[in-house]
């Protein structure tokens, strides 16, 4: 079976900082090389904090933003073009902020009626059938169509927006904290349709969020981010309850429970290397309790571990 | 669009403008079929007729030519050529700026500079120069002005394009297949037609000026021909000797640029999003305060105690019951948390205290809150000042935007502290060093001249903290403080709260949705549904034993970590809208134990002492709830 999404040793460097005379003064990398493969049917969860590169990752899937390096494959094929399209009829977006993503100017139904004209040239009777359909699934009633964004609650709002990445028909949704912006009680509601979706129309998540909790009742895997890199990626189920990148342990210790005493989980600066000076080696080195000479001058790789997951560390924790 | 006319007919003296303009406009129009001598016919025996005379209303000119005929036909060719030139400058203007703005990079550059070359001369220089060489004629005096009006809409659009095209339903747009004209045409266009109408409206009585201005010169309108300039420039040998040549072609140059420019200023105020969500109405000091009935007698519960807190908003004739009759008190060393979903009033209960709610549209129609002993609520404005900050502070959920841009944080510092306390500026330096060390900031000298912006969100919320407390309150009122930030942050400054509460014994009021953070904080909790508490008691005890059916259901909605992948628990339905609240429990329609007693009367917030619950059928035992 061919892999969903296949990405290999993709990475976004951005230039910063402008001359008078054209050329940038300085490079940013955002977003490292990544090598990263998601199984068909399979939800990869994506966790990071601020400034660690996933929302740019998102970016270069869809298109949005070209890659500088390394190549992106849909199903076996390669993408290779900048044509946000072309990447749109296989690989869609659901936005963070509901609202935002969705034109005030614009009735649902224009919404929801630009894919299905425009990748797949259906035309009037057949996009009525498509959009009653996909409402049906979504949860929605008909006669929001005819209604602008302004009229919705955010959860409705965020529906809308996953009905117009269906309608596009991709089979993989790249999801960038799809429920941040919405209240617990709404949020659980538009989990259980994402799961939903997923099962009936065999949709494949890439699921990312700064919200542990949320990520791991969703995936299948979890891949931890850390200043463009991965630096951990394993089983959900294992990846926050045995982490092996001291990294991942200071995400999971942080996170607040339920039952759990505050402690401060960590006495250094939690302030992240300066991207425009990085560090030459591990890039948690200078927060991280373990780290020693080799850490500070050498990148690790990120290596399998016995299990099914890998971490980039030189001294993992032990299980 | 009715909405915008009711708005813009709501200001006066737009109105006025709109009705003359509208005037001015019909006159211009019905000119062809009014019984006028024929405008260009000279008849020197009656030259300089003074008004009023018989046969020539207006009087006529040095070449006996009837005044009121000329008037009119030259208001109408001013009016057209003033309107054609606003609407191709608009145009052109529009369609450099939005191309600008929505491609970026090199194109933006290019085409933003050579806006600014054209703008670099005077106005009058270039429209000049423009008719200098294509020769003077009102055709060539229309393009003129357009062309000198194309930068000012060009670099209007621009800024409110770039805006717009990186929206994320551009991206949206994008993916769904759109190519870039199309996303110009559909997406960016009807985003920018507003501003468009706005920049028009304010500035075609200024088009009509310079075509008056250049025809005054001789360079528009030719002989015969009358436009308003033409007429004034013809009029000016014989100003002294017969001002009415003069007065009469600028009078209705004087209508009708003040009539455009009041109602272009009404339209925009309709139009202008910022001015329609009242970003200019200025707020009160102090929210007003319209108390009915009683007032609530301190019981002496805690160092800030609320008492019956009702809050409502007042839009247009919808009443928003925010807070609706609200409970609380803490003490010191104490921290309380407020926990619920968006628009259950939790901050707006938190803000009522010292009077911050914006009014209008907020009120304080009922309660008071105590500090001891002495009710804030209605307290004068001089008197709230000097407690906000000194006796209890705020931190807010988002330190970027509570912290001023353009100062220092530490002069933000030491002037919170001589707001209140006459301190010299070196001791308050000190004190201000001293609060960033307390809040744990690496290198706290160096950061004293940080401005915000170079700070990570985690260091901002720190000073937010450190400011907060500048003047050793007593009660610290903290909304949401950790929400923007990263966990391993947010871990941080909640046991630096922790640690403040207990080392300096302050009464934290916590405000937040996270179960979490309240269980890992907070003593006491109250949990908020529409505007009301439902059910308080001590942390253990909501936490380990919910009795209201909606506390029990928003907790088994929170994922935990360490419980992998599973299906969430979900409360169907929507809270209800603060504007029509259902008579008794606000969360019957949610309610899978709601019997038709729920939805009768008030229902009272019942229990012994501090455990409390506002439910007729309360929980039992968690079992029930997972069932």
């Amino acid at each position: 079976m061919t892999a969903a999404l296949q990405l290999t040793g993709l990475s976004k460097t951005f230039p910063v900082g402008r001359k008078l005379f054209g050329g940038a003064s300085g490079r940013v990398k955002a977003v490292h090389p990544i090598t990263l493969t998601v199984e068909q049917g399979e939800t990869l969860g994506i966790v990071g904090e601020s400034g660690c590169g996933k929302s740019t990752l998102a970016r270069m899937l869809v298109g949005l933003l070209t890659p500088t390096e390394g190549r992106i494959e849909i199903e076996g094929a390669a993408l290779d073009t900048a044509d946000p399209a072309e990447f749109g009829k296989r690989i869609q977006y659901v936005f963070q902020d509901p609202i935002s993503s969705l034109n005030p100017r614009k009735t649902v139904r224009q919404i929801m009626e630009a894919p299905l004209k425009l990748l797949h040239g259906m035309d009037r009777a057949e996009r009525g059938r498509r959009i009653a359909e996909i409402f049906d699934s979504v949860n929605l009633r008909e006669e929001f169509l005819d209604r602008y964004p302004h009229e919705f609650s955010g959860g409705q709002a965020q529906r809308i927006g996953i009905a117009r990445a269906l309608a596009a028909q991709a089979r993989i949704l790249i999801l960038d904290e799809p429920v941040s912006a919405l209240d617990v009680s709404v949020q659980a509601q538009v989990l259980n349709l994402l799961a939903d979706l997923k099962r009936e129309f065999d949709l494949t998540y890439l699921f990312i969020s700064h919200d542990l909790a949320v990520v791991e009742a969703v995936s299948d895997r979890i891949a931890v981010l850390y200043f463009g890199s991965v630096v951990e990626i394993g089983p959900a189920e294992q990846i926050f309850s045995a982490p092996r990148h001291p990294y991942t342990r200071l995400l999971a210790d942080s996170a607040p429970v339920v039952g759990r005493p505050l402690t401060e989980p960590e006495a250094k600066g939690t302030e992240l290397p300066d991207p425009l000076n990085p560090p030459p080696g591990c890039a948690f080195a200078a927060r991280c309790p373990r780290a020693t000479e080799v850490c500070r001058d050498n990148v690790p790789p990120l290596e399998p571990d016995a299990g099914a997951g890998a971490a980039a560390c030189f001294h993992p924790l032990a299980e | 669009m009715m909405a915008f006319l009711r708005l813009l007919a709501r200001n006066r003296l737009a109105l006025v403008g709109g009705v003359m303009l509208s005037l001015v406009v019909l006159l211009a129009l019905v000119t062809p079929l009014l019984p006028l001598a024929p405008p260009n016919v000279t008849a020197t025996g009656d030259r300089f007729l003074p008004p009023f005379s018989e046969g020539a209303l207006l009087g006529t000119d040095h070449l006996g030519r009837d005044l009121l005929s000329r008037l009119l036909w030259g208001t109408r060719l001013s009016l057209a050529v003033g309107f054609a030139a606003a609407i191709v400058a608009a145009t052109l203007g529009a369609a450099i700026g939005i191309i600008a703005g929505f491609y970026g990079g090199r194109t933006d550059n290019v085409i933003m500079r050579g806006v600014d070359m054209l703008m670099a001369f005077p106005y009058i220089l270039l429209a000049l120069a423009i008719v200098a060489a294509l020769g003077p004629g009102l055709f060539n005096a229309l393009i003129a002005v357009a062309a000198v009006n194309v930068p000012f809409f060009a670099r209007n659009i621009r800024g409110i394009t770039v805006g717009i095209a990186h929206k994320e339903f551009v991206d949206a747009a994008r993916l769904s297949g759109m190519s870039n004209a199309r996303i110009i045409l559909t997406e960016i266009l009807p985003n920018v037609i507003p501003v468009i109408v706005i920049a028009m409206s304010t500035t075609i009585g200024w088009m009509i000026l310079e075509t008056a201005g250049l025809s005054f010169l001789g360079l528009g309108s030719q002989p015969p021909v009358a436009d308003l300039g033409s007429m004034l420039g013809e009029a000016r040998s014989a100003l002294i000797t017969n001002p009415h040549t003069s007065v009469v072609p600028g009078v209705m140059i004087l209508i009708i640029v003040m009539s455009i420019n009041l109602l272009g200023d009404g339209i925009r105020d309709a139009l202008d999003p910022r001015l329609k969500s009242g970003a200019l109405s200025r707020p009160m000091a102090a929210t007003r305060v319209d108390r009915q009935g009683a007032v609530p007698a301190a019981t002496g519960a805690g160092l800030l105690e609320v008492r019956g807190l009702e809050t409502q908003f007042h839009v247009k004739d919808r009443v928003y019951r925010a807070v609706g009759g609200v409970d609380l008190a803490v003490k010191p060393g104490e921290c309380l948390g407020i926990i619920g979903e968006s628009g259950s009033g939790k901050s707006v209960t938190a803000l009522s205290v010292m009077g911050l709610v914006a009014s209008p549209p907020g009120i304080v129609t009922g309660g008071a809150a105590y500090y001891d002993g002495d009710d804030l609520i209605g307290a004068p404005y001089a008197r709230l000042r000097a407690m906000r900050g000194r006796n209890v502070a705020y931190i807010f959920q988002d330190p970027q935007a509570t912290l001023h841009p353009l100062y220092r944080v530490g002069d933000q510092l030491i002037e919170a502290m001589q707001v209140h306390q006459p301190v010299s500026n070196s001791a308050a330096r000190a004190k201000a060093l001293a609060l960033l060390r307390d809040v744990r900031i690496p290198n706290a000298e160096q950061r004293l001249s940080d401005y915000p912006h170079e700070m990570s969100g985690g260091m901002r919320q720190r000073v937010g903290i450190a400011m907060a407390l500048a003047n050793d309150p007593e009660v610290i009122i903290a909304d949401e403080p950790t929400t923007a930030l990263d966990v391993t942050v947010q871990a941080q400054v909640l046991s630096l709260l922790d640690d403040l509460r207990r080392s300096r014994g302050l009464a934290i009021v916590f405000i937040t949705h996270d179960f979490g953070v309240v269980a890992q904080l907070c003593d006491r909790v109250a949990v908020m549904y529409a505007g009301r508490i439902v059910e308080e008691g001590t942390t253990r005890e909501i936490l380990e034993m919910p009795r209201h059916p909606y506390t029990a259901r928003l907790m088994a909605c929170v994922p935990e970590l360490g419980q992998g992948k599973r299906k969430l628990a979900s409360i169907p339905g929507l809270p209800p809208v603060v504007d029509r609240l259902p008579p008794g429990c606000a969360f019957a329609d949610r309610c899978p134990k709601a019997q038709p007693v729920c939805r009768e009367g008030d229902i009272p917030l019942d229990g012994e002492g501090m455990r409390r619950v506002r439910c007729l059928f309360p929980e039992t035992g968690l079992r029930e709830v997972a069932e």
